[in-house]
């Protein structure tokens, strides 16, 4: 065995929005975003599907946007604004797309759903911004990034589809 | 059914679906207990090789609490036919072999002690393919098997035979004989497989947090692999992100954790990365299935004659008896006069196969149906036609003992053949739109031809994608299936002073809705309310005994108990409650959680009935105990005899678009037509069929697990196809309702089926659009193009 150089990894300090709430955490460079949130911060609900980005179970809301976390950085978390599944329901009650996804029987085992409720939110947000209602054609598109072996996704669709141009 | 009913055949969404949708739900991966260590497994670099193993090093890292190697352990082996030992001693059979496992502080310090193992291999010549293993001097794969009655390298024979072979191939005008290829394929649950073991050196019990279907048996196997007293095992099922049939044999890395557990003395969890999911859970039983089968001069099926070979792998799991299933299937699905079958489960050095949804029905009805539609084509018969002619129907006895009490075989075939307008496709011209009756009875357009009119090489377009449609059906258990010594399963209710209801069910939910649906049948018959339901099933020290998750048995068989304990549940109260209306016992009425009299002029709330039995001078609580055991038979030797409750009955037919260009195959539309009894909830019924019905629909023309030389090629979603958002065809269902007399409200178990006929009517869709035929799945771009060139040359 050579000789172990003993590498001293100075922590970085973050500061984000977390859920709407203001924190600041030292953290390790080299940690994914993924284990920042469910080992340091707790929140178990970001689930880890295949920690390689193809799965999309571990989707989180930065800034609006749907971001696969396994494949992200902890450290660029800083300045930004982090939605995890624990954020997008309250004391008062679901998010509306947790309660179309519920309503339309899209949640089976569930493991893929906390992604899936991620990707639709950011559809949602792109959509209301940019005033269009997406085509079904293009919410498929928007889900292509989540597997779940549960639903065959149709569930999932109507959900995403109700949730987003409000139909019924 | 005459009885009115308000809350089954309702859409009620699941009622564990809240947690699961907030991210509160516990999955295996989310248990966290005070001081637990992270295991690690050490698996083969070899799929075939003598190993020496040197773990001193990884003793030594700081922060390793325990690392083990076969010399550590004295298990029994584990697997369905105990020829599995938990960790190997100096030889390696598969590329899945645990030969060490590390305990340590984090996940992290597990798996640097992992490298730090050093290991020294004598690679060996393996054995990849199953006939080789058959060969008379192949080399003995499997020394653990005892007391064998086979050949060298076969696990395990299921021989079945009914009528007189001869005597039908005689009367046979047309005969096929073809071989069909089914391939290796995988669960993909997306929760990894995982395990937290806990045990304690006080009370010298083990808890185990498990993702188990069937935590009973379970139980009994982990006792008997560690050498424990089973009642000294508690196992509590986390929340399951996925089952499928995956988790219906124990596998090594469970009494691994135990192990590790017990070593330490502290909580251990072990939780597979993806790459060690691909490689290391279990597969979809890959299989060559010879059959042979014969019509006559009007299209009457005659005879099967079917010969199956199957790849074991290097140990033996449940899924071992998928031909049990098989021949049913073979045996009992269009009437059949004759059949003879014969399976051999083969040891090769391959990653060893387990059970999956369909349990080896799709694999069957891949075969029957393409030989199928094949007679058809010779006799110059309707391929809807010869379905029909040979259908199965309600009072049948099959040769094999089978009673179809009731069944919507036909029904289903109809179904389907109308609503796919299998006879008036137009293959050669496009046509603009399709309308399609869907099942949430709003009429739906479904323009499938947009994205080729958008194309600009439309003019092309007509000659390059081809389209065609296809049929096929099946026939699986729907009452439970007797394997077992007991297929029942127990109940425990528990009314409480305010009117709730506690359902303690012995069966498990495994994200499929078994916990709603027996809560609505509670709800339904006492008229309590959905929220004032609790179901409580994970815990083996709480919950009374039931066989486990899989034949689709869980409504019927867990449904009926339910059902049964209710009864007994009301007896109790409707004593009191006449004592308390003043009237006589006979024809009390619930309604709005009320017991009422006969003529409804007087009523009291069932709550207040039991608090009058608890704190009255009765002083007895108000909970029973039920237990339902189906009336379905063992098959004898011959394996014949009534093996289910009731038998489930569907067709599918499959719409496809496939591009002569690239071989791409689009699925347009699956129609779906099933005998489920009675629908109990449409919403969760819905989801099971789309669910079941994609997975098929990947089956047929994306996923394969790719090995080579006992090497996993494709170990990843990037390289393994399983099916997106953008795949998904139309899904049509039409439910058939035949209120099967021992069905809870005529339900039958439905789960599998969706799956089973889907890759089986694509095949057929795809020879009929190409005009060639493929007899090996999944159907690859590559496949249909080289089919084309064969045809065209
Ligand atoms: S866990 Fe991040 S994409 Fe699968
Ligand atoms: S609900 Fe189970 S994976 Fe999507």
């Amino acid at each position: 065995m050579s000789k172990k150089k003993k590498l001293v990894v100075q922590n970085v300090e973050v500061t984000f929005i977390l859920n709407g709430k203001k924190v600041t955490k030292q953290i390790r460079p080299s940690l994914l975003l993924i284990d920042f949130i469910r080992d340091e911060l707790s929140l178990a609900g970001t689930k880890p599907g295949c920690l390689e980005g193809e799965c999309g179970a571990c989707s989180v809301l930065i800034d609006g946007a749907a971001v696969n976390s396994c494949m992200y950085l902890a450290i660029n978390i800083h300045g930004k604004n982090l939605t995890t599944i624990e954020g997008l329901s309250d004391v008062n009650g679901l998010d509306p797309v947790q309660d179309s996804m519920i309503k339309h029987g899209a949640v089976q085992c569930g493991f893929c759903s906390s992604g899936m409720t991620m990707s639709i939110k950011s559809m949602q947000i792109k959509y209301k911004k940019d005033k269009k209602k997406p085509s079904k054609e293009e919410i498929k598109k928007g889900l292509e990034g989540n597997l779940c072996r549960c639903t065959g996704y149709v569930k999932i669709i109507e959900a995403a589809e109700a949730v987003i141009n409000k139909v019924k | 059914m005459s009885k009115k009913l308000n809350v089954i055949g309702t859409p009620i969404p699941k009622i564990d679906a809240g947690i699961r949708i907030t991210g509160k739900a516990v999955y295996g991966q989310d248990v966290k207990l005070p001081g637990m260590l992270h295991g690690a497994i050490l698996r083969a670099e070899y799929p075939c090789a003598e190993f020496t193993i040197d773990v001193s090093a990884a003793r030594k890292l700081p922060g390793v609490i325990a690392v083990i190697t076969a010399d550590d352990i004295d298990c029994n082996n584990i697997s369905y036919k105990k020829d599995h030992p938990i960790l190997k001693k100096g030889e390696v059979n598969c590329i899945r072999d645990e030969i060490a496992a590390v305990a340590a502080e984090s996940k992290e310090i597990a798996e640097r002690a992992i490298k730090l193992i050093k290991v020294k291999y004598k690679e060996k010549k393996g054995i990849y393919d199953p006939f080789d293993a058959l060969k008379p001097n192949a080399p003995l794969v499997n020394k653990y098997l005892k007391d064998s009655k086979f050949a060298k390298n076969i696990s395990d024979i299921f021989f079945y035979e009914h009528g007189n072979l001869e005597e039908q191939k005689k009367k046979s005008a047309v005969i096929i004989s073809k071989r069909f290829v089914l391939p290796r394929v995988t669960h993909c649950c997306m929760a990894t497989s995982n395990i937290t073991a806990d045990y304690s050196s006080v009370t010298k019990r083990l808890t185990l947090y498990s993702s188990t279907q069937v935590p009973f048996l379970y139980q009994r196997d982990m006792a008997h692999a560690l050498k424990m007293n089973a009642s000294d095992i508690r196992v509590i099922q986390v929340v399951i992100g996925g089952g499928f049939g995956s988790k219906l044999d124990m596998y090594p890395f469970e009494p691994i954790a135990a192990i590790l557990s017990i070593k330490t003395g502290k909580p251990v969890q072990i939780i597979f990365d993806r790459e060690e999911e691909f490689i290391a859970s279990p597969t979809r039983q890959n299989m060559v299935i010879d059959l042979i089968a014969g019509a006559d001069k009007n299209g009457k099926f005659t005879f099967r004659d079917v010969t199956i070979v199957k790849d074991n792998g290097a140990f033996t799991s449940w899924g071992a008896t998928t031909p049990f299933v098989m021949m049913q299937t073979f045996s009992s699905l269009y009437q059949m006069p004759a059949c003879r079958f014969e399976s051999k489960a083969v040891y090769t050095n391959n990653i060893s196969a387990g059970s999956f949804r369909g349990y080896g029905n799709p694999q069957a009805a891949f075969a029957i149906e393409s030989c199928i539609d094949l007679m058809a084509d010779k006799l110059g018969m309707d391929k809807a036609e010869i379905r029909l002619l040979n259908a199965n129907y309600a009072g049948e006895i099959t040769g094999q003992g089978m009673h179809y009490d009731t069944c919507g075989h036909i029904e289903a075939l109809k179904t389907v053949i109308e609503k796919s307008d299998l006879r008036n496709t137009n293959k050669e011209t496009l046509r603009n739109t399709n309308k399609y009756e869907s099942t949430n009875k709003e009429k739906e357009t479904v323009n499938t031809d947009s994205y080729i009119r958008k194309n600009p090489y439309f003019v092309d377009n007509v000659d390059r994608y081809k389209r065609g449609v296809g049929i096929a059906s099946m026939m699986h258990v729907g009452g439970g299936a007797k394997i077992y010594r007991s297929d029942g399963c127990g109940t425990t209710l528990k009314l409480d002073d305010y009117g709730h209801l506690t359902l303690i069910t012995g069966s498990s939910e495994i994200g499929q809705g078994s916990e709603t649906v027996l809560a609505m049948m509670a709800s339904e018959e006492l008229t309590i309310p959905m929220n004032k339901i609790k179901v409580i099933n994970t815990d083996t020290d709480v919950k009374p005994w039931d066989v486990g998750v899989h034949a689709s048995r869980t409504s019927f068989v867990a449904g009926n108990s339910v059902l049964g304990a209710v009864k007994k549940l009301k007896e109790k109260l409707n004593q009191k409650a006449a004592v308390l209306l003043k009237c006589t016992i006979e024809n009390l009425i619930y309604e709005n959680e009320e017991i009422k009299n006969s003529d409804g002029s007087n009523s009291v709330r069932i709550e207040k009935v039991v608090r009058e039995m608890h704190f009255g001078g009765q002083n007895e609580l108000c909970t029973v105990n039920h237990f339902y055991e189906p009336t379905s038979d063992f098959q004898d030797k011959q394996f014949k005899g009534n093996v289910s409750g009731t038998y489930a009955f569907a067709a599918q037919s499959a719409e496809v678009e496939v591009d002569t260009y690239t071989g791409n195959i689009k699925v347009l539309n699956i129609h779906v037509a099933q005998d489920v009894g009675k629908v109990l909830n449409p919403l969760n019924i819905m989801g099971q069929i789309e669910g079941g019905v994609l997975t098929g629909v990947g089956y047929g023309i994306s996923e394969e697990l790719i090995m080579e030389n006992g090497r996993v090629l494709n170990p990843n979603f990037h390289n393994y196809k399983m099916l997106t958002a953008s795949d998904v065809p139309d899904i049509h269902f039409y439910p058939i309702e035949t209120n099967d007399s021992l069905g809870p409200y005529g339900a039958k178990g439905m789960a599998e089926a969706p799956l089973i006929p889907t890759a089986a009517a694509i095949a057929n869709a795809v020879a009929d659009a190409i005009g060639v035929r493929i007899y090996s799945l999944p159907i690859t771009p590559e496949k249909v193009l080289k089919a084309i060139k064969e045809k065209t040359d």
